[in-house]
This record gives C-alpha cells, structure tokens and sequence, in this order.
C-alpha cells in the first residue's frame, strides 16, 4: 500500500461488519433512515453532507456527497454554496477564538 | 425531402455524430466499445443483460399490453443537444417520415388498441405530416403526446403549436434537465434555459400546467453528466417551488430519465473517459423490481422509415423488433403479443436505480 486512501474502500463500506455485524447493521440501517426524506429533501441533505465532508475533510464522503448531490438535482452553482457555508463557519469558529486571544491580551498586558 | 434553408437553427452543444463521419455514428460501434467494457454487479456479476433478468424471475422479456404507440417521425432537429440518444440535428433532413408512412403508422394505430401514440424526434413538429397525425389521432379519441424540445415553440413556423396543442387536448412533454441555467445550457446548448422558461411562459398562457387533465404539461429531465437520476417525486415539488418562484412557470409533472449509454451521451463518457465508470455504475444500481414496468413491454416504437422496435433506444441502436417482418405495412397484433425483446448493455439504464422509461421512474 503506498497511500493510505484508496478509492476502491468506497463501495467496500460494508466490510467493515467482518469485525461485529451487529453493530454494522445498526449503523447501516440508522445511516439510510437519516437520509430518507423527510422534514428536509433528499437533496437538502445532501447538501449538508457534502459540506460536513468538506469540513472533515474524508475524500470518501467527498466523492459520495458530490456524486448524491447531483443525483439529488443540485448544481454546481448550489454545492459550491454549500462548501462555502462549511469554509465561513470553519473560519468563523477559528477567528471567534480570537476574542479568547483579545481577553488574554488584555490581561497580560498594560 | 426538407430543405435546409427552411430549419430553424436553435441552441447546439455539439454537432451530430453522423455529420462529422465519427465512427459512433455507426450503431455496431456502439455496441461493440459498450461490449468490451469491463463490468462488475448486477445479480450474475457477468454483464450480460438476459442473464441478469434471468436470474431475477424474467427467463424471457415479454410483451404484457400494447398500450402506446411510440412513432419517430425523424431525426430533423433545431438543436444539437450533448445527450442526445438519437443523433439529431439540423443535418439530418434525410431521415424524416414521409406521408404513406405516417398512414401505415395510424392504420397500426387502428389494429393496436393502444389508447396512447407517443410522437417524438429529433423535434417532431419539423415533421410536414406532424399536424396532419396528431389530428388523425386526436380524431380518434386517443391521448396524444408531443415530446417537444421548447425552443422549437419560439419559431416562427410553430409559435402557433401551444394554442393548436390545447384546443385538441395534446399533453406536452418537454425536456428541462434542470431548474436553473447552469446545467441546461451546458447539455444543451448556450441560451437553451432562456428560450425553455420563455416556451413554458407561452404554455401556461395557452393553459398548461394547471392541473387542468385537458392541457397537461410534463417536464422530463436528463441527468446532466455521468450519474443517475434522482427521486422523481421529491423533485418535482422542488422543481414546481423553484420554477414558480424564480419565472412564475408552472407544469403537472416532472419526469426523471437515465441517460443510456449510446450515441452522444456514450461519445462524451467516451471523452472524458467514463464508460467504465457509467456502466458500473448502472450495473451496481440493478433493481430487479423495475423488470415489469420495462417499456418494452407496453409500446411498439416505429422509426421514419416504418420499421419496428421495441423501443426507441433499440430503434437509434438499429436493434430491429425480432418478428418475421419488422414494419408497419406487416404488423401484426398476436405477433408482437408473443415476441421476444431484444436486449443488450444499454438496457442496464432503463433498471437502474428506480428505473427509467418515456413515462419517467418506473418504481415509487
């Protein structure tokens, strides 16, 4: 194995019950009932998942989510929204620490 | 014969497979690169169609009832659109039905039973003979439905159609593969989306798309690229919302198709080098439950010429239907009720997933 990621894991998911299909089966089974449609579109979902796996950063997800995506009837236009809402949040929450920093700046400091 | 000069020259993306002589203009090329690919999934994991469909309860693809009459009336075509599965355009004034044809076609009409004739293309009101059989059907009682591309509805010579079709009660089913510009255009040819909204705006003036049964108004959509369709009914209220909000437009129904791998679509997943991927991914998404609903099983299709298939994506693969005598002038009723359909790896997109035919997902 010279990388660690490879795409051909993807549609191989569901070996992963080799080591305990009981729990497996538990995920599998709540992952699909969170995606049916429901008070939110099969596409609205979609769309959230494609920006958590952009925020996670899983290639896997990436490749999944844009592929649902699409199939779900976004457009390139809505999903790169999507990943822009993820990026505002990712560089919100770290320039909100910075109040933290200002707090301490201002204790440490005359 | 159609002159040339008298086409309207709509949106294009591309142009036709058989104007430029490439070798996918030929249906056994098709056949064959599909052939050669390699594939993994569906039930017997070895590609081949009438084995997977074997093993899944169908050992022979029968007919169940004849019920709708699919008639090309040619491959002439404003537009040259990335997708298209029948190679039109507007070169392609050779293939065209001509009137004795469109006679034998209604006198099969006559024998079928069937309730509902299914006119498509290329535009199939480029067709001189198109009003002369939509009336002849209409003055049979029978539901008429005209597969229209839109922009034909801006030109000149058709702008009247939207009026014509609602005083004979012709459902319009038109093809919108997405809600928003980007990706119409992109399969279909710049300025598509502007002309579509404006066609559909004409269409609802004439009464369309208000749940009236009388002038009912469908949109089908293609996936734009190399994935499946999604949830047809979870996106016809997204559509519905997003078309009414953003140009106050408003339809019945929306269809959701797959692409079948051939013709331009297969050229693109030939260029951005997506056979493989496509085909498995068709494969991977077999769902045998769509086997009974197949299309095959309740339309005849007739090409320009008068041949006959079993649907019009064997007719543009010129997969003629296996009886004695595959024409118009000789069909026969008991015949097709016991023939067998032709099958071959295109046919992976019409079980995929929820399934696709002309009347959308075949399963919820």
């Amino acid at each position: 194995m010279d990388h660690y990621y490879h795409r051909s894991h993807l549609p191989r998911f569901g070996e992963i019950a080799e080591g305990n299909q009981e729990l497996a089966d538990s995920f599998f089974a709540y992952y699909g009932k969170v995606f049916e449609e429901g008070s939110l579109t099969v596409r609205e979902k979609a769309l959230i998942a494609l920006a958590v796996a952009n925020t996670v950063q899983c290639p896997y997800c990436i490749d999944a989510y844009t592929t649902a995506c699409l199939e779900a009837g976004s457009d390139l236009e809505q999903m790169t929204e999507a990943v822009h809402v993820a990026t505002a949040i990712r560089g919100g929450a770290t320039l909100v620490h910075g109040v933290q920093m200002l707090d301490q700046v201002k204790r440490l400091t005359m | 014969m159609i002159i040339l000069d008298t086409i309207p020259r709509g949106p294009r993306a591309t142009s036709s497979l058989s104007f430029r002589a490439a070798p996918l203009a030929r249906p056994i090329e098709q056949l064959r690169l599909l052939d050669e690919v390699n594939v993994t999934g569906g039930p017997t994991n070895s590609g081949r169609f009438e084995l997977d469909i074997a093993s899944s309860g169908w050992p022979r693809l029968k007919p169940e009832r004849l019920e709708i009459i699919q008639i090309n009336l040619g491959k002439l075509c404003n537009m040259t659109c990335r997708h298209c599965h029948v190679d039109a355009g507007p070169d392609r004034t050779e293939e065209n039905m001509d009137r004795d044809t469109v006679d034998a076609c209604l006198s099969v009409i006559d024998r079928s039973g069937a309730q509902t004739v299914d006119l498509t293309g290329g535009a199939p009101e480029l067709n001189p003979h198109f009003e002369y059989l939509v009336e002849e059907c209409v003055l049979r009682g029978l539901r008429v439905l005209d597969r229209c591309n839109l922009t034909i509805l801006l030109t000149r010579r058709h702008e009247h159609l939207p009026e014509w079709f609602a005083e004979r009660g012709v459902e319009v089913v038109c093809s919108l593969p997405h809600y928003r510009k980007m990706g119409t255009d992109a399969q279909r040819g710049d300025g598509t989306y502007q002309k579509s909204i404006q066609a559909l705006q004409r269409l609802n003036k004439a009464g369309y798309g208000q749940g009236n049964p009388d002038r009912r108004l469908t949109l089908v959509t293609n996936p734009v690229g190399a994935f499946l369709s999604g949830n047809q009914s979870s996106l016809e209220t997204e559509w519905k919302a997003a078309l009414a909000r953003n140009h106050g437009v408003h339809f019945d129904q929306l269809l959701t198709l797959n692409n079948l791998p051939m013709s331009r679509y297969l050229e693109w997943l030939v260029e951005t080098n997506q056979v493989e991927l496509y085909l498995n991914r068709l494969l991977q998404a077999f769902n045998p439950s769509t086997i009974a609903g197949l299309m095959c099983r309740n339309t005849l299709s007739i090409s320009w010429d008068g041949y006959l298939y079993d649907c019009d994506f064997n007719q543009q693969l010129e997969m003629r239907m296996e009886v004695p005598r595959p024409h118009v002038r000789d069909f026969d009723l008991d015949i097709w009720q016991n023939h067998e359909i032709r099958t071959a790896r295109h046919c992976y997109g019409c079980t995929a997933g929820a399934g696709s035919s002309c009347g959308g997902a075949i399963t919820g």
